[in-house]
């Protein structure tokens, strides 16, 4: 337990990080919204069809020891 | 090189230094390719109170949004208030299918190069722009959710009286 | 069985870091129903999903999963000490995404019933769209609460029931998950996206199969030379997980897809899993997908096929989820977009079919069934593998 914790709080320090650092940044968008087109596109996504995906994941899970970290997250288009 | 440049002339488009874009600047200048075939000038609409809406078949607000713009559109137009929407889509054949089904009455211009995105420093789809009658950026909206409109109308209602 | 906990983690994955928490818009409204099989090493097991997905004004977006796995059961370990069988899990969630400025807010919570193991999950996250939107952040944190029971055949009635023996006379066990997660999404360039997962998560109580044992060399049993014996699971385990995936856009529409995971944990496993894809969209209306995926594990410390005497050490597991081993999985898949003219409120639709062939190889996990037969001796039978064909269809549609 204490090394899930341990690990925990530095994720969770890290991302309160990058949180602080958003609300303050300079850094211009490389890829305009005006040319996002592609991540609109349903194939580009990470996760198309979830009813499908869960299942696959949990075929997986089930017949193996590792665990964690699947699935991808976002994919903004660049909207609102 | 040169059939970028072949490119650029077939969508006319003349463009000033671009302008950091804020809500008191003077509109940069532009002309598009338009539906409908004529290529449309920003300077054609010196005098009328102007909403650009820089919208993509592919982005979920936009189409939301147009519907609602159309309304708008027809309201206020016969009071000197015009509504062009720019296309940002390098290959206009979705945005055209899309507004089959969905038709609008206001000019759709086809902006394939992102040359006036840039010149308008688009930063999130959709972006409103309202320029009033002596050609000067007088609101920035970035973004769509519903009740937005209300800000447009409250602009245009007092632009339109001016 | 321990199948629920594996069903929630995998429910969870796709939840907490996976699609539905886009920062800025919501899902789209949508139903899928989804009838899946899995066959191979004398299991069966097949069912339905019914996923949907509605948004509740311009902030809310509610989702409902029902699922059932009907498992028909004559496994290899069920063959070496058990009796087959029959039986039904189902699973029931439901979960909300609240959507407010570049933030979206996400809570949920999984019910899994089977006869013998009963597992309630809670889980929140948030994900948050920074740096114009190219940056998508998304931390997750799920709690769950598991009861294992034993099941046993009546002798009297000959129905299954509960062995209120099992866990010291207790009936039943209590297990408890805890988990972190962090996921990040970047727009790369106009064409590439990359995907970056961490997670953690701890278990805590009753960890093993209750069905499953371990066996010992024992040269005083004729043929077989070996006897079976309880498995003794730690009661913690921590694991950590990080993935990376980067989806590429090929200029005539169609995308590839590369991830890797590495995983280890408290148990000694450290696992490795890289997966391919390719999907490509043709005339008009169809998209084919392909994917290749490897994977490869090493065993827990406290593993072994046979161990050489009776009580060997602390911790003893055959369980082959905790063997070494590696796997291979093909998978391909065809959907087909169609509208409906007579449902005007469907704005389009999708049937979709799907194989993948897993095949598995142990390199220390043998086919104890043998033992003794053909001049097999304990420890040196044939090592197992296993294939298994895995077939979904489904139908979705977005309104």
């Amino acid at each position: 337990m204490g090394g899930v914790c341990k690990c925990a709080r530095a994720i969770l320090i890290a991302a309160a990080g990058v949180g602080a650092l958003a609300g303050c940044s300079p850094i211009e968008p490389w890829v305009k919204p005006y040319e996002r087109e592609h991540f609109a596109d349903p194939i580009m996504s990470f996760n198309r069809d979830p009813v499908s995906t869960v299942y696959l994941e949990h075929v997986f899970e089930s017949r193996e020891g590792a665990r964690g970290a699947t699935g991808g997250v976002g994919g903004g288009c660049g909207c609102n | 090189m040169r059939n970028r440049i072949a490119a650029l002339a077939t969508a006319c488009i003349i463009a000033l230094p671009a302008l950091a874009m804020s809500s008191s600047s003077a509109a940069p200048q532009f002309t598009l390719a338009a539906r409908g075939g004529r290529p449309v000038s920003l300077v054609q609409y010196k005098g009328q109170v102007v909403m650009i809406n820089f919208w993509a078949s592919w982005c979920g607000p936009c189409r939301q949004e147009m519907p609602l713009l159309e309304h708008i559109y027809r309201k206020y137009n016969k009071l000197g208030f015009t509504l062009l929407g720019v296309n940002v889509e390098p290959d206009s054949q979705a945005a055209d299918d899309w507004l089959k089904q969905t038709p609008v009455s206001f000019p759709i211009l086809y902006d394939k190069e992102s040359t006036v995105s840039r010149l308008f420093d688009v930063a999130g789809m959709p972006s409103t722009v309202i320029i009033d009658r002596k050609g000067k950026v007088r609101m920035l909206h970035k973004g769509y959710k519903p009740g937005d409109e209300n800000e447009y109308l409250d602009s245009i209602r007092s632009l339109v009286r001016e | 069985m321990q199948l629920s906990v594996r069903v929630v983690r995998a429910l969870l994955a796709v939840c907490l870091t996976g699609a539905p928490a886009l920062a800025g818009v919501l899902p789209e409204d949508r139903a899928d129903v989804l009838y899946h099989r899995y066959q191979g090493g004398g299991i069966t097991i097949q069912g339905p999903s019914v996923l949907v997905r509605k948004k509740l004004g311009d902030s809310f977006s509610l989702s409902a999963n029902y699922y059932e796995d009907m498992i028909s059961s004559a496994s290899i370990d069920v063959q070496l000490s058990a009796s087959p069988y029959h039986e039904t899990r189902k699973q029931k969630s439901l979960s909300v995404d609240y959507l407010h400025g570049k933030s979206t807010y996400s809570a949920g919570i999984i019910n899994s019933k089977e006869p013998d193991y009963k597992s309630d999950t809670a889980y929140y996250s948030i994900s948050q769209d920074m740096f114009g939107d190219l940056t998508t952040v998304t931390m997750s944190y799920h709690r769950g609460w598991d009861r294992v029971y034993k099941d046993l055949k009546d002798a009297a009635t000959g129905a299954i029931i509960n062995d209120t023996k099992f866990n010291g006379g207790l009936g039943f066990a209590i297990a408890e998950h805890r988990g972190y997660a962090l996921g990040l999404s970047q727009i790369l360039t106009r064409n590439m996206i990359l995907g970056v997962n961490y997670e953690a998560i701890t278990d805590e109580g009753y960890l093993a199969n209750p069905y499953r044992n371990i066996r010992y060399f024992d040269p005083t049993v004729p043929g077989k030379q070996f006897t079976l014996a309880d498995q003794v699971y730690p009661r913690t385990r921590t694991s950590n997980a990080a993935a990376v995936q980067l989806k590429y856009f090929l200029p005539y529409r169609a995308a590839l897809s590369g991830q890797y995971r590495y995983f280890r944990d408290t148990w000694g496993i450290t696992a490795h899993t890289v997966e391919l894809g390719y999907t490509h969209p043709a005339w008009k209306h169809w998209i084919f997908d392909g994917s290749l995926r490897y994977y490869r594990q090493g065993a827990a410390d406290f593993y072994s096929d046979l161990f050489p005497r009776a009580n060997y050490s602390n911790f003893m597991a055959r369980d082959r989820e905790l063997a070494a081993f590696h796997s291979f999985t093909l998978g391909i898949g065809a959907s087909y977009e169609f509208s409906v003219p007579r449902a005007p409120w469907i704005n389009k639709s999708s049937a979709n079919v799907r194989f993948d062939r897993l095949m598995i190889d142990y390199s220390d996990f043998r086919n104890a069934l043998l033992a003794g037969q053909r001049g097999f001796t304990a420890g040196n039978e044939p090592l197992y593998k296993l294939d298994a064909n895995i077939f979904q269809v489904f139908v979705s549609i977005w309104f």
